[in-house]
């Protein structure tokens, strides 16, 4: 199978000893409601720092759900509400005395749609900066709005209309501009939320290429539909699957290329082979 | 070469028939004639304002504009107190209406429970509905003894007395309760409705993406009203604050009941004033000479051309925000 040649080449770095790897984050016996819904039931799992790690699953298993909760994201749904925890270098998120605004700094977040604010690139990417440092020098910021912009290989597109606004740019220049944006404020992990749903090939190969350049300094999250993207780009894959009560559960996690090539669960197989879903 | 079948090229009559048939053509002409009439209509406005004040601009020609000398038995008519009290009395309206407007806007659409934004929403919604004689009543009877006059009277003791440390010329007296100030208050009650409504339905139209970026990057709700979801809705808050001034402008029963009605140049806020609409709506019956009848229409003139004159002015300034912001349209 090719997906396993692939996956195994970008999963070559990590061996057997990964699963030793720090917890950068965990999630522990997390449930999500809405309302008296449970969208997502029971789930444990680890993120692992400076891996890629995919969640992937069929539509409406509690994806988004999920990741939405790794940043508190799920807050601004009025209805939403958790229960068991999720550690960030071992402080419950959601625990009593935590400042959310702290965590959304620490745990930055990529949509699906790209969504630019409609202000020029450097102000897009200097966004996230200003609020935390109102009076960074201007030399500094534009310091940072570089080397943002050269992280999401962005720069070299950009460097001479930084003034022109965000929302000019193509869909896959854009969501590049919206990753510069997150990184800007150097967050510990990255959550992306099917990236490249929006884009042309082309724009995911860029933006995948990326997210390998970007997992030297960052720990990455990311939801995807696309079964080669995570064989090929992930180090760990975790498989959810909605209950009979349409609850979303975990029903395997494991490192990529064992759930491409021997999942221990036969509805993760027939998922990652187009079978289901 | 392959030929194009015979059932696609129609002859124009076919054309025409068809288009005549499922209405594209009558639909047109009936489009066109409505837009046509209202721009003659617009335009008849002007004529008609123009022809009928003739008498008044060639006996006085831009005189009566920069004079403040209004004296209908001298058959003197200067309008500058008129302008200037409409023009005051608008722009104080305006400048009190719009914090609250946006308070209230930003409070619908953020901070308030969502049960409670309709019941909430239409409260101030009603207040547009409610007649502008009534305002003017309430304004006069109610409101002006028990919120303008000691406001002013505390204004004019703080700032507007002359030995006082600080002193704003703008705010001293004499002061009577019916004033410049009066009316702009109770303008600005009467544009908040509107500028209210027309912003939070801005607000709500700001897309959920634009504030979820801005809270995944770290902002506090806060800071992502005033950085992301104000400065999207600009263009669009930008119109309801034209709205709202050409209320103000227009607006006659209301301001000529709380105004003063007093036909000088005014030196302060709290000073008694008139207004363009308050003088045609005062004059207009007793107006016995055909100059004075043709200085009111001047002066109606004038206030079709500032407004349609404000109207473009206010139109371009959202045209060049929303320029700038190309994924947003107000
Ligand atoms: N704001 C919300 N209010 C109520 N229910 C919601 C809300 N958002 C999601 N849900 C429900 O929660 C469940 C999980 O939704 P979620 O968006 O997490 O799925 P997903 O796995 O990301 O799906 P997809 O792959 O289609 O994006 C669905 O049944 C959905 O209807
Ligand atoms: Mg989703």
């Amino acid at each position: 199978m090719s997906e396993t040649k692939m996956s195994t080449a970008s999963n070559g770095s990590t061996g057997a000893q990964a699963n030793d790897v720090y917890q950068k984050m965990h999630a522990e016996n997390l449930s999500i409601y809405y309302g008296k819904f449970r969208a997502v039931a029971e789930v444990t799992v680890p993120v692992r720092e400076k891996m890629i790690t995919a969640i992937i699953g069929p539509s409406g298993c509690g994806k988004s759900t999920l990741l939405r909760s790794f940043n508190r994201m799920n807050d601004l749904v009025a209805v939403a509400r958790v229960s068991g925890k999720i550690m960030l270098d071992g402080l419950d998120i959601y625990g009593t005395d935590v400042d959310v605004v702290e965590v959304r700094r620490r745990v930055g977040m990529v949509f699906q749609r790209p969504n630019p604010f409609p202000k020029s690139i450097y102000d897009n990417v200097a966004y996230g900066v200003k609020l935390n440092n109102t009076r960074i020098r201007k030399g500094d910021l534009d310091a940072i709005v570089e080397d943002s912009l050269q992280g999401a290989a962005l720069w070299d597109e950009v460097k001479d209309k930084l003034k022109q606004s965000g929302t000019a740019l193509s869909g896959g220049q854009q969501q590049r501009l919206c990753i510069a944006r997150a990184i800007a404020t150097h967050p510990d992990v990255l959550l992306m939320d099917e990236p490249c749903a929006a884009l042309d090939p082309i724009a995911t190969v860029k933006v995948e290429e990326l997210m390998q350049e970007l997992k030297k300094q960052f720990t990455i999250v990311i939801v995807t539909h696309n079964m080669q993207q995570a064989a090929r780009a992930s180090d760990y894959t975790m498989m959810m699957m909605m209950r009979s009560d349409r609850a979303g559960e975990m029903i395997e996690f494991d490192q990529t290329k064992k759930i491409f090539t021997n999942p221990r669960d036969k509805r993760t197989e027939d998922y990652v082979n187009g079978r289901f879903g | 070469m392959t030929s194009i079948p015979a059932s696609v090229v129609r002859s124009p009559s076919a054309r025409l028939g068809r288009a005549l048939a499922h209405g594209d053509v009558p639909y047109r002409l009936i489009t066109v004639a409505a837009s046509i009439v209202l721009i003659l209509l617009v335009v008849s406005f002007g004529l008609m304002l123009w022809i009928t004040s003739a008498p008044t601009r060639t006996q006085f020609g831009l005189q009566s504009l920069i004079s403040s000398d209004w004296n209908p038995s001298g058959e003197i008519f200067g309008s500058l107190p008129f302008v200037v009290g409409t023009l005051l009395t608008s722009l104080v309206g305006l400048a009190i209406a719009l914090p609250f407007s946006l308070s209230i806007a930003i409070f619908l659409v953020e901070l308030c429970p969502p049960r409670l934004r309709g019941p909430v929403g239409t409260m101030v919604e009603l207040l547009a509905a409610i007649p502008s004689v009534v305002y003017g009543l309430w304004g006069l009877f109610a409101f002006i003894p028990a919120v303008v006059k000691p406001l002013g009277d505390f204004l004019l003791k703080l700032l507007g007395t002359p030995t006082n440390f600080i002193y704003l010329p703008f705010l001293s007296g004499p002061f009577f309760g019916t004033s410049i100030f009066a009316s702009g208050v109770i303008l600005a009650i009467m544009v908040v409705p509107s500028i209210t409504a027309i912003t939070r339905d801005v607000l709500l139209a700001v897309p959920a993406a634009q504030r979820e970026a801005s809270f995944a990057l770290g902002a506090t709700h806060s800071e992502t009203i005033s950085k992301v979801i104000l400065p999207y809705g600009m263009s669009g808050i930008l119109g309801a604050i034209i709205l709202g001034l050409g209320r103000a402008l227009g607006e006659t029963m209301a301001v000529t009941m709380t105004v003063g009605n007093v036909s000088e140049l005014p030196t302060s806020l709290l000073n008694p004033g008139y207004t363009m609409s308050s003088v045609i709506a005062n004059e207009w019956g007793e107006a016995r000479s055909l100059l004075h009848s043709s200085a009111l229409l001047e002066i109606g003139l004038m206030l079709f051309a500032t407004s349609l004159l404000l109207n473009v002015l206010a139109r371009l300034l959202v045209w060049s925000v929303s320029r700038k912001n190309p994924d947003q349209r107000g």
